[in-house]
């Protein structure tokens, strides 16, 4: 299979403009022939749902919540990046552009990078028309702040609540088509499975989770936005929902998953406090701004932290990278995090965890303004620990955020199986080996506001399709398998709760595929696999019946998802031989302990076919060239 | 659009905050009558033995298309009130047909929660009080165009002072929340003085209650004979 | 820390429900839900069916949760979601009332999950600002004052999570609606259609089967967000003028 990334021809930053014009255009009088059916309602589904009904297609659209305005991307704190240059900071379309690429390690596609970068000065005027209360100064223009990893001040944000307000407008916006009869809404509506008709997506089967009832959805294209796949660990800082199973499904049926293996570990979550835990809890990265990160110098130093002087403080990040400091990227700060608590200067229970300290600013702004910033952070905090981060530094680690890897796009942002498009988090495109703070939220906005509707267009006036009922063959074979599926997991009436087996992939994954990773950590991890698979399907129980209401059995689906997922995972980071951005390989590293890249052998996205359970996926390699912005060794110092 | 029916008046005072403005508007009416009747009321204490209040009472009765206008308005005003009060209270119950087996309360306030008990307390006070102080139907020994004596009479049976004492803590309880209430639903409210709009609601009910209850109090301590 | 849980078990929207009593061992450090799903792990190896309730992100921000723990939406502590409650908020013994958020507009789903689809309608009635994808000026263009703006995020930080109908004593959704008319309406960008969207979205609040505002502030106190009643104000307002001083809108206006 040769993989074809569509990339326009011509220079970087007239590709878009050139092929906005080259795509073909669906005459008015006829979109609403067309039905487009988009799964999710995060930023990139919801945006994405707004803006082709508003051009006249008719769209359906599916979530797993009660309500489309719940999905995950509501969670996002910190901000929006966009070029605005708002702030004569020097920042640029160029600026972006080359932040991303170079902070992705050099694994991300440039030309969509620098899409991405053009399109991101659109997103902001669209938000703020659409009543989004971006944070603004005196004069009443719109504020800005630096965010983790770069050197401008471009990232845009609503307090601490920058995703709930995009999701809010992107999702009344949705509302609106809803009212004008453009958009039906199917929240409740779980996709377990897509359906393919002359190998083209044409439909969705859903499980209506209040009823259980299987039902087959058609239309002309199928846009996935499902979000990504961190909760195969089962601890993340993603809501407990967020599963892959939207995109696994589709990777079933043939699509490609690309870069499973780039997973971004944020460095600033809440550590874990014990067993029952159930999901980890993110602290904006715009505390760094103003926190300094450290642990004492002496091992195994269990005083009090306002009890150890100066110093006998190390200040790791600042001594190790003293032009980014505290500021440096995600997976660097993490990395540094593991390697203070691997040495044994960990603090807090179980020795997992760095402070987050903000004496010096408060001592520098005071306390007020401190609040003023970061109030909500800092409650969060305490309701969760029971301590005040205004007299005790934060306790911090890195716990799994993000996933860079998903379902293969072209630049068009379609799969290798036509008419299925990804959006979003559930695609791989933008970030490449590691996502830039405040660059999701971008991309997802990007892919549905201002990328899908020019590209399905072209899509749907160069394809002819034919009608395809609901009562297909095809559709009724999909739901079939569904139906199979589902009695199958019901029949499991053995000794493990689904949580439980959940729980110890989660464990496994962390363990040898988390923030560092080796062959031989991987290759075990791989020989576990089909044991826990099998236990999973041996041993868990399931009450209740499958006709109902039944959250017990909406997770079994999903960690079964997960379970065969987790396969494509590992071997996609057993075979890059190579340390880049979140994946870092312990034995592709610099003397100084720094991520080492092989771009003669690994300068190419890695798109994986599946061929079923215990079977090796097939590799397929999307290469990447670098005509503008040239690999060279990530450095923060 | 859900509900309208195209004609913007009938669509206001069907809608919820429609009600709500017109509960508002009629109470605080009504409140302007208990104000002005409690003046009435406290011309007792004027030591003239009820002279300045037959004059008032007079005064009132010389002009009885005044008179017929104001009790005619007065008791639209309270059928208003009565009648919307139990369309939302309909409207209410329907809203939650399970009751919670434990509610606890964080702030609405004991008056708040019990408008609907206390309003038509009042209401059954005020035909009694109409037919003891107005028509004299439920009084031992009415005279018509003496109000000071007959409240004396009146009030000198410990049972009726005491109905009247309890229907008027009613009363304050219901302005307690009520002022306060139609400033918030006739839109006004502001952090600058919301808080003082709330305690000023409680202490104007006070005083009303506490001048209301004043009259059969000193009648019963033979302050007033 | 033993606690005995007094849960509302109910199998469907039409199933008559009841009250089930569970004895569990909990933990200071878990939170609420990590609670329930101790318990529910524990049903779910006895055979019996776990309790159903509804969370997704569990910190405070999708609203996907709540719960009416001993007759207060999210329980006892001030400005927090279900999620984000730990047990360390109660003692060992204590005994604990779980409902559902009760109110006609959100029938039951099972348990303790209700469906909140109503809010999505009033949304869908008029909680926009009616711009297409593509079509805004510069950002900057409109200054909004600082004071407006943070305003209006005060309000727009709702999450929609129902705990103001769950407290209200009329099953009101007044703060909902109102944080949504008011965030809007506060800034320049909503103001085209400020007045239409009080009417429509009002009316809307009243045809899904909500209970009337008694002012009772419970709401306000109920809220993990901390929105307040002035919003209501607010609306009242909005709603009253334009009620008297909206035009109709004209035959072929376009309109949407
Ligand atoms: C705590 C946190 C903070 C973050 N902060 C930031 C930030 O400050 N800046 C930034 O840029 N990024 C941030 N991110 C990342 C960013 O929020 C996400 O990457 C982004 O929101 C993903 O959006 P999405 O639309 O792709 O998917 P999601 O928002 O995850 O939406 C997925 C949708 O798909 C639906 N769905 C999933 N599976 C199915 C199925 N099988 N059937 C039907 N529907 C399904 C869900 O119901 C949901 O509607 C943060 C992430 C986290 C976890
Ligand atoms: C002279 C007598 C009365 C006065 C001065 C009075 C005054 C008021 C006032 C000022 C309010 C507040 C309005 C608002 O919420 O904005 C109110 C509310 C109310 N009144 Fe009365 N009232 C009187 C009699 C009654 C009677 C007889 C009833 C009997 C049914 C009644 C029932 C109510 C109820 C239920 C409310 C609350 C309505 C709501 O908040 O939705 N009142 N009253
Ligand atoms: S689960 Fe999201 S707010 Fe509680």
């Amino acid at each position: 299979m040769e993989l074809k990334s569509n990339i326009p021809s011509g220079p970087m930053d007239q590709k878009w403009e050139k092929h906005r014009f080259d795509l073909k255009l669906v005459n008015p009088a006829n979109k609403r022939k067309y039905t487009v059916l988009v799964v999710g309602t995060g930023l990139a589904g919801a945006s994405a749902a707004a803006s082709l009904a508003e051009l006249g297609y008719n769209v359906k659209v599916f979530c797993f919540q009660d309500s489309p305005r719940r999905a995950h991307s509501i969670a996002a704190q910190g901000g929006i990046n966009a070029a605005k240059n708002y702030c004569n900071d020097g920042d640029s379309v160029h600026r972006l552009f080359y932040d991303t690429v170079k902070g992705g390690d050099y694994r991300a596609r440039e030309a969509n990078v620098h899409r991405l970068a053009e399109i991101s000065v659109s997103i902001i005027d669209q938000c703020v028309a659409q009543g989004v209360p971006f944070a603004r100064e005196y004069g009443g223009l719109l504020a800005n702040r630096s965010f983790g990893g770069t050197q401008v001040s471009r990232t845009f944000y609503a307090r601490g609540q920058t995703g709930q307000q995009l999701l809010l407008g992107a999702y009344q916006a949705m509302m609106r088509q809803v009212g004008l009869g453009k958009v039906q809404l199917l929240p409740r509506t779980e996709m377990l499975d897509l359906v393919l008709v002359n190998g083209a997506a044409r439909g969705v089967v859903t499980r209506h989770l209040v009823t259980g009832k299987l039902e087959v959805h058609t239309g002309d294209a199928v846009c996935l936005a499902t979000g990504g796949y961190g909760n195969v660990f089962f601890l993340s800082t993603n809501a407990k929902g967020s599963n892959v199973t939207a995109a696994w499904r589709a990777a079933r049926r043939g699509a490609l998953f690309a870069n499973p293996c780039f997973t971004q570990i944020h460095p600033t979550c809440i550590p874990v406090s014990g067993d029952h835990q159930s999901k980890l809890t993110l602290m904006s990265e715009s505390l760094r701004n103003d926190g300094r990160i450290w642990v004492p110098t002496k091992n195994g130093d269990t005083r009090s932290p306002s009890s150890i002087p100066e110093a006998e403080r190390d200040y790791y990040l600042e001594r190790r990278y003293p032009s980014f400091g505290n500021l440096v990227p995600r997976d660097v700060a993490s990395r540094a995090a593991k390697s203070a608590c691997d040495e044994g200067r960990g603090v807090g229970p179980g020795g997992k965890g760095v402070y987050l300290d903000f004496g010096d600013a408060v001592q520098r702004l005071g306390q007020k303004a401190i609040a003023e910033k970061y109030g909500n952070l800092f409650d969060m905090y305490q309701r969760i620990t029971d301590e005040n981060p205004y007299k005790v530094p934060m306790r911090i680690y890195p716990a799994i955020h993000y996933t860079m890897g998903g379902l293969w796009v072209d630049y068009n942002l379609m799969s290798n199986i036509p008419g299925l498009y990804v959006l979003g988090e559930a695609n791989f495109s933008d970030h490449g080996a590691n996502r830039l703070g405040a660059s999701a939220l971008m991309q997802g906005l990007a892919d549905g506001y201002f990328i899908i509707p020019y590209t399905i267009g072209d899509y749907l006036a160069k394809t002819k399709l034919d009608k395809v009922a609901p009562d297909h063959a095809e559709c009724n074979r999909v739901k079939q398998d569904v139906s199979e599926r589902l009695q199958k997991l019901m029949a499991g009436k053995g000794k493990r709760t689904v949580d439980s087996i959940h729980r110890e992939l989660g464990k496994l994954l962390w363990d040898k595929c988390g923030m560092a990773r080796n062959a031989a950590g991987l290759k075990e991890a791989l020989g576990k696999l089909p044991d826990l698979r099998e236990e999973f399907w041996k041993n868990v129980t399931i009450p209740g019946s499958g006709e109902s209401f039944n959250q017990s059995l909406e997770r079994a689906g999903r960690v079964a998802d997960f379970l065969e997922f987790a396969e494509v995972l590992l071997t996609d980071a057993h075979d890059r031989n190579e340390s880049c951005g979140g994946h870092f390989r312990e034995e592709y590293q610099s003397p100084e302990g720094e991520a080492q890249r092989d771009d003669v052998n690994f300068a190419h996205v890695a798109a994986w076919e599946y061929r079923g359970p215990g079977e090796k996926p097939v590799l397929h390699k999307e290469p990447l060239t670098f005509e503008i912005v040239h690999p060279t060794q990530r450095s923060y110092k | 659009m859900a509900s309208s029916c195209g004609c913007w008046v009938r669509d206001f005072l069907c809608s919820s905050i429609g009600r709500k403005t017109v509960m508002a508007a009629t109470g605080l009416a009504l409140f302007g009558f208990i104000v002005g009747h409690l003046a009435g009321n406290l011309q007792a204490f004027i030591p003239d033995h009820g002279a300045t209040m037959k004059q008032y009472a007079d005064m009132l009765h010389s002009k009885p298309a005044l008179l017929w206008g104001a009790r005619i308005g007065l008791l639209v005003l309270l059928l208003v009130h009565v009648v919307t009060a139990v369309s939302l209270a309909i409207a209410n119950r329907a809203a939650r047909p399970v009751p919670y087996q434990a509610k606890a309360w964080r702030e609405a306030s004991y008056a708040s929660r019990t408008m609907m008990v206390s309003g038509p307390l009042i209401l059954f006070y005020v035909v009694y009080h109409l037919l003891h102080f107005t028509t004299g139907h439920a009084h031992p020994d009415f005279q018509a165009g003496d109000p000071y004596r007959n409240l004396v009479i009146g009030f000198s049976n410990p049972l009726v002072a005491i109905v009247y004492i309890a229907a008027m803590a009613m009363l304050t309880a219901h302005l307690a929340h009520g002022l306060w209430s139609v400033a918030q639903t006739l839109g006004i409210n502001h952090p600058k003085y919301t808080a003082t709009l709330r305690r000023l609601s409680v202490l104007i009910a006070l005083l009303i209650g506490a001048g209301y209850i004043s009259v059969p109090v000193a009648v019963l301590a033979r302050i007033l004979k | 820390m033993k606690i005995t849980l007094h849960v509302w078990r109910q199998k469907g929207p039409s199933d008559a429900g009841r009250m089930a009593t569970y004895h569990h061992e909990a933990h200071a450090d878990m939170s609420f839900l990590e609670m329930l799903d101790t318990l529910n792990e524990g049903l779910t190896l006895k055979g019996e069916e776990p309790v159903a309730f509804d969370s997704d992100c569990r910190e405070g921000i999708c609203g996907m949760c709540g719960i009416v723990i001993n007759g207060i939406p999210h329980g006892p502590r001030k400005s927090t979601t279900t999620c984000q409650l730990h047990m360390r908020e109660f003692k060992d013994g204590d005994h604990i009332t779980l409902e559902p958020f009760r109110a006609a507009a959100f029938p039951i789903v099972r348990d303790l999950a209700v469906d909140r689809a109503a809010f999505d309608r009033v949304i869908q009635d008029g909680g926009f600002v009616s711009v297409n994808t593509g079509s805004c000026q510069d950002a900057n263009c409109i200054p909004v004052p600082k004071k407006a703006s943070d305003l209006a995020m005060d309000a727009a930080q709702c999450i929609g999570c129902g705990a103001c109908v769950a407290s209200c004593p009329n099953a009101s959704a007044m703060l909902f609606v109102s944080a949504k008319v008011s965030h809007l309406g506060l800034l320049p960008q909503g103001q085209p259609e400020r007045g239409d969207r009080a009417l429509r979205m009002v009316h809307r609040m009243d045809a899904e089967g909500f209970g009337n505002c008694t002012n009772t502030r419970e709401c306000e106190a109920s809220c993990p967000k901390d929105i307040g009643v002035e919003f209501i104000a607010r609306m009242n307002r909005d709603f009253t003028l334009s009620s008297a001083l909206e035009r109709q809108e004209k035959a072929g206006g376009g309109g949407g």
